[in-house]
C-alpha cells in the first residue's frame, strides 16, 4: 500500500472524528436553538429544501416541534463521550487480562480463557440491555455495560498476539539477561502489542457509539429529555410515514461517525505495522 | 467426525452451559431491585409480598434458589413468566420458531451473497469487477444490522413502499398454522400466496442481519480462495484445461471454504444475538422481541430461560460446524 493512500484513510477518518468532536464540544454555541425547545405550531416540519419549510429550522422539527439540527448537535455529546470513554476503559480491562493470560500461562490462561468462551455465549446486545436494566439507566451505566461485555474483544487478540510475542528470540534474550517477569511483559511484550491495541480501539469506540445509539433507541440510555441519536431514531420510527426525515439525520451521523472510525483504523493499521509500511 | 468425538463435544458443552446459567442467576440476583412489589397491587400487605416470592421461589438464600431452579430445570421446568404469567418454556418454544426461520434464512443469504461476491472477486482479479466488491465490502463491513435495518424500513417501507414493515404475516390472510414454522409450513403444504407473504414480512429482517455476515464470509473466502489458486491441484487442473469457473467452483471453493466456515460458526453467534435488536424494530415475534420486553419488565425467569436458549443455539451451531469440517475435509475424518 502505498502512503498517499495510506495519509488518505487516516486523514478523511480522523478529519470527521476531529470535526464531531469540535461539534459536540461546541455545542452549545454550534446549535442555533435550545434543543429541548417546544413550539408545536412547528410540529414534523420539513428540511429546508422542501416547500414550506421554515428557514430558522434547517433540518426540520420532530413530533413536539423541537429543533432536530440543534438536536443532533447536542447529541453527538453523550456519543462521543461513551465513545471514548468505554473505548479507552474497555481497552485497559481486556488489555490487561490479554496480557495476563497470554504471559502467564496455567491456570491463569485456563481460567481467563474459560471466562471469555462464557462470556461470548451471550448475545451482546441482550447482556447490554440487560446489564442496564439491572445497574439502570444513565450514561454511567451505558459505560458500564460496553466495558463489562466486550473486554473480551481486546482480551482475545491480545492473548493470541501475547503468546505469539513470548515465543520471540528477545524474550529468551530477556530471560537470559536476567529482567524481571514483570519488566519484560510491560516493557519488552506491551509496545509489540500496542499498535494492534490501539487499531482494536478505533473499532470499539465504534462499537461504543453503535451501542449507546441501540441502548437509547431501546430508552436505556440517558433520560429521554437530553438528545441522544438513537432516542432521536426511536422517536423518529414513530412518525416514519410523516416525517421520514427526522429518523434519517441522525442515522447519518451514526454512520458518519461509525465510517470514520473505520477507515481510521484501516489507516492506523498500515501506518503502525512495520511490514505492510513497506 | 467420529461418534465419539461428537459425544467428546456434547460433554465439553456442559460446563460453558453451567457457566452460562450460573452467571445469568448470579447477575439477574445481585442488583437490588424488586419485581416482586412491581406485581403487586397497590395496598398490597407483607404478607401478600411474603407468599408471592414464595410462589416464585424467590425466598431463600442465592445458592438455594440457584439449586432449586437448576433441579427443576433439569426436569424441563423453567418456572412462570412473571410479566406473561404463563410457562417460560411454552412462551419459549412458542416463539423460538419465528427466530430460527429467520436466522436460517438470512444465514443462507449470507452464504449465497458472500461465495457469490468472494467467487467473483476471484474470477475478475485485478479488474474492475474485483475493486467494486472490495469497495462495497469495505462499506459493508463497518454498518451494523442496527443501521441496515432502519435504512432498509426507511427505503423500502416509506420512500418506496413496497414492502410490509413490521410483524410476520397479514393477519388479513386469516391463516391458521398447526407449527411454529410458519415458512416451513407454508411451503410443505404449497401455499404460496402466504409463502409469497411471509417472504415479504421476513426479507428485510433478513437482509439487515445478513449483510454484515456476508461482508464477512466475502472477504475471508476470497483470501482463501486467491491462496488456493496458486496451489498444484489447481495448476494441475488448468493444464488438463478446465475453465476459471469449474475451477474455482468445483476445485478451489471447497478447499477455501473451510477457514469461512470456522468464521461463520463464530459469526452466526452475532448473527443470533443481532435478530435481538432486529427483531424489535420489526416488531417481529421471536425470542429476540421477547427478550427486550422480557429485560424491560425485569422477568427474571422468563430472561433466564431466553439467555439460556441462545446458549443452546450457539453451542448447537458450533457443533454443527465441527461436523461440517469432516465432510470439508476427509484428512480429520479419520
Amino acid at each position: 500500500m502505498t502512503g498517499a493512500r495510506l495519509n488518505w484513510r487516516i486523514a478523511v477518518g480522523g478529519g470527521a472524528l476531529l470535526a464531531l468532536a469540535v461539534i459536540a464540544i461546541l455545542a452549545p454555541v454550534l446549535a442555533p436553538v435550545d434543543p429541548l425547545e417546544q413550539d408545536l405550531f412547528l410540529e414534523l416540519l420539513p428540511p429546508w429544501w422542501q416547500a414550506d419549510a421554515d428557514p430558522t429550522r434547517a433540518l426540520g422539527a420532530d413530533s413536539l416541534g423541537r429543533d432536530v439540527l440543534s438536536r443532533l448537535i447536542h447529541a453527538a455529546r453523550p456519543a462521543l463521550t461513551v465513545a471514548v470513554v468505554a473505548g479507552v476503559l474497555t481497552m485497559l480491562l481486556g488489555t490487561a487480562l490479554g496480557l495476563l493470560a497470554g504471559y502467564m500461562g496455567g491456570m491463569v490462561d485456563v481460567l481467563i480463557s474459560r471466562l471469555v468462551d462464557i462470556w461470548t455465549s451471550f448475545p451482546p446486545v441482550l447482556l447490554a440491555i440487560m446489564l442496564v436494566a439491572l445497574i439502570g439507566t444513565g450514561l454511567h451505566s451505558v459505560i458500564i455495560a460496553i466495558v463489562l461485555i466486550d473486554w473480551t474483544r481486546f482480551c482475545r487478540v491480545v492473548r493470541s498476539e501475547t503468546l505469539a510475542q513470548t515465543q520471540m528470540e528477545y524474550i529468551d534474550a530477556a530471560v537470559i539477561g536476567g529482567l524481571k517477569r514483570g519488566v519484560i511483559l510491560f516493557r519488552e511484550v506491551l509496545p509489540n502489542v500496542l499498535p494492534l491495541v490501539i487499531v482494536l480501539l478505533t473499532l470499539e469506540m465504534s462499537i461504543a457509539i453503535i451501542v449507546e445509539a441501540i441502548l437509547s433507541f431501546v430508552g436505556l440510555s440517558v433520560s429521554s429529555d437530553s438528545p441522544t441519536w438513537g432516542g432521536m431514531i426511536a422517536e423518529g420510527r414513530q412518525v416514519i410515514h410523516q416525517a421520514w426525515w427526522v429518523m434519517a439525520f441522525p442515522m447519518g451521523l451514526i454512520l458518519i461517525a461509525v465510517l470514520a472510525l473505520n477507515l481510521l483504523g484501516d489507516g492506523l493499521k498500515t501506518a503502525l505495522d512495520p511490514v505492510l509500511r513497506r | 467426525m467420529s461418534g465419539h468425538l461428537l459425544l467428546r463435544r456434547l460433554v465439553q458443552a456442559v460446563p460453558t452451559l453451567f457457566g452460562v446459567s450460573v452467571v445469568v442467576f448470579v447477575l439477574v440476583r445481585v442488583v437490588p431491585g424488586n419485581p416482586i412489589a412491581m406485581m403487586l397491587p397497590p395496598g398490597a400487605t407483607l404478607e401478600d409480598m411474603e407468599r408471592l416470592r414464595q410462589a416464585y421461589g424467590l425466598d431463600g438464600s442465592i445458592v438455594e434458589q440457584y439449586v432449586i431452579w437448576l433441579g427443576q430445570a433439569l426436569q424441563g421446568s423453567f418456572g412462570t413468566s412473571i410479566s406473561l404469567r404463563q410457562d417460560v418454556l411454552e412462551l419459549v418454544l412458542g416463539r423460538l420458531p419465528a427466530t430460527l426461520e429467520l436466522a436460517v434464512f438470512a444465514t443462507a443469504m449470507a452464504i449465497a451473497v458472500g461465495v457469490l461476491a468472494a467467487t467473483t472477486g476471484v474470477l475478475f482479479r485485478g479488474r474492475w469487477p474485483e475493486t467494486v466488491i472490495d469497495a462495497v465490502n469495505g462499506f459493508t463491513l463497518a454498518v451494523p444490522d442496527f443501521i441496515w435495518a432502519l435504512a432498509l424500513i426507511l427505503v423500502f417501507g416509506v420512500l418506496l413502499p413496497v414492502l410490509p414493515i413490521s410483524g410476520r404475516v397479514d393477519p388479513r390472510l386469516g391463516t391458521e398454522f398447526a407449527t411454529g414454522f410458519y415458512l416451513t409450513e407454508a411451503l410443505v403444504s404449497a401455499r404460496f400466496t402466504v409463502v409469497g407473504d411471509l417472504l415479504a414480512h421476513m426479507i428485510m429482517p433478513a437482509i439487515a442481519l445478513a449483510l454484515p455476515l456476508a461482508a464477512i464470509i466475502t472477504r475471508v473466502l476470497k483470501n482463501s480462495l486467491a491462496e488456493a489458486m496458486v496451489q498444484d491441484y489447481v495448476m494441475i487442473a488448468r493444464v488438463k484445461g478446465f475453465s476459471r469457473w469449474r475451477i474455482i467452483w468445483v476445485e478451489a471453493l471447497r478447499n477455501a471454504s473451510i477457514p469461512a466456515l470456522t468464521l461463520t460458526g463464530v459469526q452466526f453467534t452475532f448473527l443470533v444475538g443481532g435478530t435481538v435488536l432486529v427483531e424489535k424494530i420489526f416488531s417481529y415475534p421471536g425470542i429476540g422481541n421477547m427478550a427486550i420486553d422480557a429485560v424491560i419488565n425485569r422477568d427474571l425467569p422468563l430472561i433466564q430461560g431466553l439467555i439460556l436458549s441462545f446458549a443452546v443455539i450457539f453451542i448447537v451451531v458450533n457443533l454443527l460446524v465441527d461436523l461440517s469440517y469432516g465432510w470439508l475435509n476427509p484428512r480429520l475424518r479419520s
